[in-house]
């Protein structure tokens, strides 16, 4: 990494912008060869239109791309690709439906005869693997795979196409803090065998831990460079966000009540028919957060689903309140059972992109006064109610009529919140609350869950971000195959701990505090 | 769907007047091409739509069945569902309502008629269900259902008036023993018959009406109800709909019905205002016709009225056009496809005519498309 | 798909029907049991010959319907891409009446194709480039079609001849089966062949690998440098020409005349059969040939007078099992995850 090396890549003053938004300004980056650089910025800093720029999937407005000393021009991943640059996405291109090797030669396939060679692929694929300690099978169906494992075949796909260029995109999201230290060792591989990494993220611990030089961006624009030796992690937030970020949550102890939520021993199947849920058991009491913990596919999602009405039990049974609320149906749970629920994707569940602010305030109440007389609704007083809330929810937006789709990420999630919170609730069911918003309206939504927790409500939080479930929890199941392998609380929670009962490993001593303490 | 102001009328109605402007130019060139002459054309149907007070009339008593077949694929799109089933269920409602009319010799008019009208809607209503229910139990797509329920429809309805075969074969129940080897029903009884506005030569029934009563019924239901809420949630985001406690099996069903009750609907006062009797060669065309008139509108139903009266125009020029230039009226087929084309894809239009993109506060319809699986 | 694919059960009930079916008939044809009026509708070499003949538009249709949708576009418009195809035969065969007849059927043929494909680019254009709703692209596909041809249909045009059956040496003199499969005029034939070269295409190429991923996950696609929309484009273009081949077959093959809207919903049927052999070619050959049977079978009734059940009844029996083979499987097939959806390379929005 001498300062005389040639730069493999270089973004000299790229601009780009998309109708009403600047997402990248004036930015300046160079990748040395055989080092790792870390892009540093959090949700919405322009990390990965800049690098879908250097993949060739975005055309900048101005600058140029330098690669290995010459300007060029790409209009294509082809192009990139050619010139030796692979990206590995946040969420991974791998079509489910085809196996391994067909995915890793798709685009770049190896014909003989005038038909696929499968085999010759695979052989590579093998050779790859035993070369950057990445154990895939070319044979086996990508859909039948867990995360961490597509996430090596996504890296396999750009070394089959001989990158030295990588792009991460996210790539720690998904992955436990062991299989983290797995991703990280194959990292230090492929740089000393002279590959150059740029590692995108906006977790500031991961940064200190693995790259050479930090870059940090903010607004588009980059706001300074950060030597990993000397930075420390409030001086990378200050400069990731622009003012001081409250790193902790500030919370009291919790003061469990009785219990709120109590299920028994529910199983349950995903989409395909597969079980998803085994024999879980846990309770929430009220004036506690009960964190939940897991890889992503662990059942994480089935769990919110049956819990909320959405998916139907195969046995077991759910009590809240004190009544039973087994198989129920969302309309149950939230009016006799008095919950709410934050959905995991809100584009999916949580909101109607093309309803208005005002109607998707009212998307679960629409029906009672003084939203509905009987049949007809009644547009005054959802428009008011509306109004009211996108004051105290710090919703930002022109008007309540506007389509929800307009709305930046956040204010979306506020929004969801701000329907889901303002209700008196017994029970709130938090999925990713955060995921995919900026640092502001994360603090905001933090602060809301703990004020919940403290008027006496049960909070049910699910969350990826191991960080996010350390800092609220006052309780950590962990999820694992469908099961909850533990429930630790948490002032005796550890990353590493959760990590390994994450990655199934269950806990050594018997957890005598763990199902009954709750 | 709060204030309504003029600049937004005028906002909404460009973009389809232009696509039946810009669909009326390029049938134009079409007739050159094969050596008719447009502008001859053009003029018969319009003295054919417009000419006098039978070419009104004529327009609409065309426009009639058009709006609620309209209605009828308008409110499966609110609740993302697509009923190209409407001719099959006007057909079912043609023969209910037929069967009531005539039967029950006798009755006074303000009984005998509007039993006649809802068993037509009945009948529509069964019709639409069938689709309904298989989607929500089996998860059939209903656009593969409906379309083979008009070719069943179809063969059910000739069936009723069948007048039996060579081989033994019994005759339909509906069939007129007096009409001989003629498979077709009797009259239907006067008191079964909607009554004129203006008589013949005009002969404009009440049955124009009822189906602008129905578009008011329709608008107030979709937009001012919870009923109208949920369909519309399920339409939009049937994961959301679910999320917010909804039932969207049942709002799935709901809509098929009321869109098969509007199709029925449209055969009944077709039947008892103009045809009092039906035969297996009389065709529910008009149904798929509803498709046009759906997207025309823009699936609001005051916009449904407006592309009915519009389509209804150029089914009642059709006639004396091709009597007046020798023009082949199925060109107004091409013309109507071109139509639909054009206020289906708006791009083409904007494109056309170099027109900007308006942010669009209308909720864009969006049909649930794959399969399902 | 390719390699684990294991064969379920379904398709294991599928071909011991088919070989019960192969055995009934030969037993039928060859034997005594052949005096019974009912066996011989069901199996007799005619009913298996218009099972054939019937089935031969539907597996162009389906073919169709799997090259579109294996990429992504949704193609209810096939009925009005074959009606198209079938107009524009009778066309070319009408202007070439002069023509050596081979000359002319050929041309035909090539016409057919060619309008097939073209409504193909329509289709694509509309849904790709303008954007709309692929179900309601694929009606005005239809309305176009039945519109465009009626207006210019001539009433007094006659076409002169139609392809005769081409018997395969050898086989066509095995009893039987030799009657059914090796008799048959060319475009059936090419039907057949087609099957084995669209399923060859589609999972060992490069052009299927990439066609499936485009209708699977056209991002992923697109980040390995494939041209999405081209791949769809392509592909809905040449579904196009095999359901236009379709209707081509209908006129120059099995009526060898044209008549309003002939396609009768054999488009629709099709899609069925492609829904219900989960968009793979042989599935879809196995579900057309179901249903070409069931119109067989109608044919069969009727002629027979068998059965004192008014025609109308027979007549529905191939829409009424299309209904319910639709309603017992959609559930358990499964789609290509991207289709009808609109692709669009992310920068592309300046």
């Amino acid at each position: 990494m001498s300062e005389a090396a040639m730069p493999v890549l270089e973004a000299r003053h790229i601009t780009k912008r998309f109708p009403g938004v600047v997402a990248n300004e004036d930015v300046n980056l160079k990748l040395y060869p055989g080092e790792i650089l870390a892009l540093l910025g959090e949700n919405g800093a322009g990390k990965s239109t800049l690098m879908n720029i250097v993949y060739g999937l975005y055309k900048q407005t101005e600058g140029e791309i330098i690669v290995r000393g010459k300007p060029v021009e790409m209009s294509n991943p082809n192009d990139a690709i050619q010139l030796g640059i692979g990206m590995v996405f946040q969420h991974f291109q791998l079509v489910p439906v085809m196996t391994v090797a067909e995915n890793v030669m798709l685009g770049s396939e190896t014909i003989k005869r005038g038909l696929l060679d499968t085999q010759q692929v695979a052989e590579r694929i093998t050779e790859l693997s035993q070369r950057y300690g990445l154990a895939v099978d070319p044979y086996a169906m990508v859909e039948d795979l867990p995360v961490g494992v597509r996430q090596r075949v996504e890296i396999v796909k750009t070394l089959y196409r001989n990158a030295d260029i990588l792009i991460l995109d996210e790539p720690t999201a998904v992955l436990t803090p062991q299989e983290i230290d797995g991703l990280f060792d194959v990292m230090e591989l492929l740089r000393s065998q002279g590959k150059s990494i740029i590692f995108i993220t906006h977790k500031l611990k991961e940064v200190l831990r693995i790259s050479d030089r930090i870059i940090v961006l903010r607004d588009g624009k980059v706001v300074g460079e950060a030597d990993p030796k000397t930075a420390t992690q409030s001086t990378l937030a200050a400069m990731m966000v622009g003012r001081e970020v409250i790193l902790t949550v500030d919370k009291d102890e919790a003061q469990p009540g009785p219990v709120v939520l109590d299920m028994q021993d529910v199983s349950a199947k995903d989409d395909h028919g597969q079980p998803a849920l085994r024999n879980v058991s846990l309770q929430a009491r009220a004036g506690e957060i009960v964190g939940v913990a897991g890889v992503q596919g662990n059942g994480q999602s089935e769990l919110v689903e049956v819990l909320t009405g959405l998916r139907s039990l195969d046995s077991g049974r759910i009590t809240i309140n004190g009544l039973d609320m087994t198989n129920a149906g969302p309309r149950r749970v939230t009016q006799d059972g008095q919950s709410c629920h934050v959905p995991e994707d809100r584009h999916a569940y949580g909101m109607v992109d093309a309803y208005s602010v005002a109607h998707n305030l009212v998307l679960n109440t629409y029906f009672q006064p003084p939203f509905a007389n009987g049949l007809t609704v009644d547009e005054q007083a959802i428009r008011r109610h509306a109004e009211d809330l996108v004051e105290r929810y710090d919703v930002r937006t022109p008007n309540v009529s506007v389509h929800a789709a307009n709305l930046s990420g956040g204010n979306q999630q506020k929004m969801v919140v701000a329907r889901e919170f303002s209700r008196p609730v017994k029970l709130l069911i938090a999925a990713q609350p955060t995921r995919g918003i900026d640092v502001g309206s994360i603090e905001f939504i933090h602060q809301q869950i703990v004020a919940k927790r403290d008027e006496g409500a049960a909070v049910l939080l699910v969350s990826a971000e191991l960080d996010e479930i350390m800092a609220l929890s006052d309780r950590i199941a962990v999820m694992y195959k469908g099961e909850i392998v533990d429930i630790v609380p948490r002032n005796r929670a550890t990353r590493e701990g959760l990590g390994l009962l994450m990655a199934g490993a269950h806990s050594e001593e018997p957890a005598p505090v763990a199902g009954k303490a709750g | 769907m709060g204030g309504i102001s003029l600049r937004r009328i005028g906002r909404a109605l460009l973009v389809p007047a232009l696509a039946v402007i810009t669909a009326l130019l390029i049938g134009a060139v079409v007739m050159l091409i094969f050596g008719d002459d447009p502008l001859a054309a053009y003029r018969g149907l319009f003295s054919g739509a417009f000419g006098n007070g039978r070419a009104w009339s004529t327009t609409i008593r065309k426009m009639t069945p058009l709006i609620l077949t309209g209605l009828s694929v308008s409110v499966a799109f609110k609740a993302g569902l697509f009923n190209i089933g409407a001719s099959g269920q006007f057909l079912i409602g043609t023969v209910f309502s037929v069967a009531v009319g005539v039967s029950f010799e006798g009755l006074p008019i303000y009984v005998h008629l509007p039993l006649a009208l809802l068993a037509g809607i009945l009948g529509g209503m069964l019709w639409g269900a069938i689709p309904g229910m298989l989607k929500v139990f089996t998860g059939a797509h209903e656009v593969i259902v409906t379309i083979m329920l008009n070719y069943v429809g179809a063969l059910f309805a000739g069936w009723t008036v069948y007048a039996g075969g060579t081989q033994g074969q019994r005759p339909g129940p509906l069939w007129d023993p007096t009409a001989g080897a003629i498979s077709e029903t009797a009259d239907v009884f006067p008191s079964a018959q909607l009554p004129w506005i203006f008589g013949p030569p005009y002969r404009v029934h009440w049955g124009v009406v009822l189906a602008l009563l129905a578009a008011v019924l329709i608008w107030w239901l979709i937009f001012r109800t919870t009923v109208g809420f949920e369909m519309r949630t399920v339409g939009q985001n049937p994961r959301a709909a679910r999320y917010a406690g909804m039932s969207v099996s049942r709002m799935v069903i709901l809509a098929m019905v009321m869109a098969g009750g509007l199709a029925g609907l449209a055969g009944a006062i077709e039947t008892l205002g103009l045809n009092h009797k039906f035969a297996p060669e009389f065709s529910g065309a008009v149904g798929f016709d509803g498709i046009t008139v759906a997207l025309l509108g823009q699936t609001n139903p005051f916009g449904v009225i407006l592309a009915a009266f519009m389509l209804g125009a150029l089914d009642a020029g059709a006639a004396r056009m091709q009597f007046q230039s020798g023009v082949a009226a199925d060109i107004i087929q091409v013309i109507q496809a071109l139509v639909l084309a054009f206020v289906a894809a708006p791009a083409i239009i904007r494109q056309l005519f170099r027109l900007r993109r308006i942010p669009e506060q209308i909720e864009e319809t969006t049909l649930r498309t794959s399969w399902g699986g | 798909m390719t390699k684990n694919g294991v064969l379920k059960k379904s398709q294991w009930i599928a071909g011991a029907l088919a070989v019960a079916a192969v055995v009934m008939a030969v037993l039928v044809n060859t034997t005594a049991l052949g005096q019974y009026t009912w066996l011989r509708v069901l199996f007799g070499v005619s009913a298996l010959n218009f099972t054939l003949r019937a089935s031969v538009p539907l597996v162009l249709g389906a073919l169709c319907g799997i090259l579109c949708e294996r990429t992504g576009i949704i193609n209810i418009g096939i009925e009005g891409m074959m009606l198209a195809g079938a107009f524009a035969a009778f066309v070319a065969k009408v202007a070439t009446n002069d023509w050596p007849l081979l000359a002319s059927l050929l041309f035909g043929v090539a016409i057919a194709l060619a309008v097939g494909a073209l409504m193909g680019l329509l289709h694509a254009t509309l849904s790709i480039r303008y954007r709309m709703d692929q179900i309601i692209s694929g009606t005005v596909i239809i309305i176009l079609a039945a519109g465009t041809s009626a207006y210019l249909f001539d009433r007094d045009a006659v076409a002169q001849g139609k392809f005769g059956p081409v018997r395969i040496p050898l086989l066509a003199d095995i009893p039987v089966i030799g009657d059914i499969l090796f008799q048959n005029p060319p475009i059936t034939y090419m039907a057949l062949l087609l099957v084995v070269i669209v399923h060859v295409g589609l999972f060992y190429t490069r052009w299927g690998l990439r066609s499936r991923a485009c209708g699977e996950h056209p991002r992923a696609a697109d980040t390995v440098g494939i041209n999405v929309n081209r791949y769809r484009y392509l592909n809905t273009m040449l579904g196009g020409a095999l359901a236009g081949l379709g209707g081509g077959f209908l006129v120059l093959e099995a009526v060898g005349q044209f008549q309003e809207g002939m396609t009768a919903g054999r488009g629709f049927i099709s899609l069925a059969a492609m829904i219900f052999g989960n968009w793979n070619p042989f599935g879809a050959l196995a579900a057309a040939t179901l249903f070409g049977y069931t119109q067989a079978l109608q044919n069969e009734l009727l002629l027979a007078g068998v059965t004192q059940a008014p025609r109308q009844f027979i007549s529905m029996l191939p829409y009424v099992v299309t209904i319910v083979a639709v309603s017992g499987f959609v559930g358990r097939v499964r789609p290509p995850a991207a289709e009808g959806k609109v692709y669009e390379t992310e920068g592309s929005s300046e």
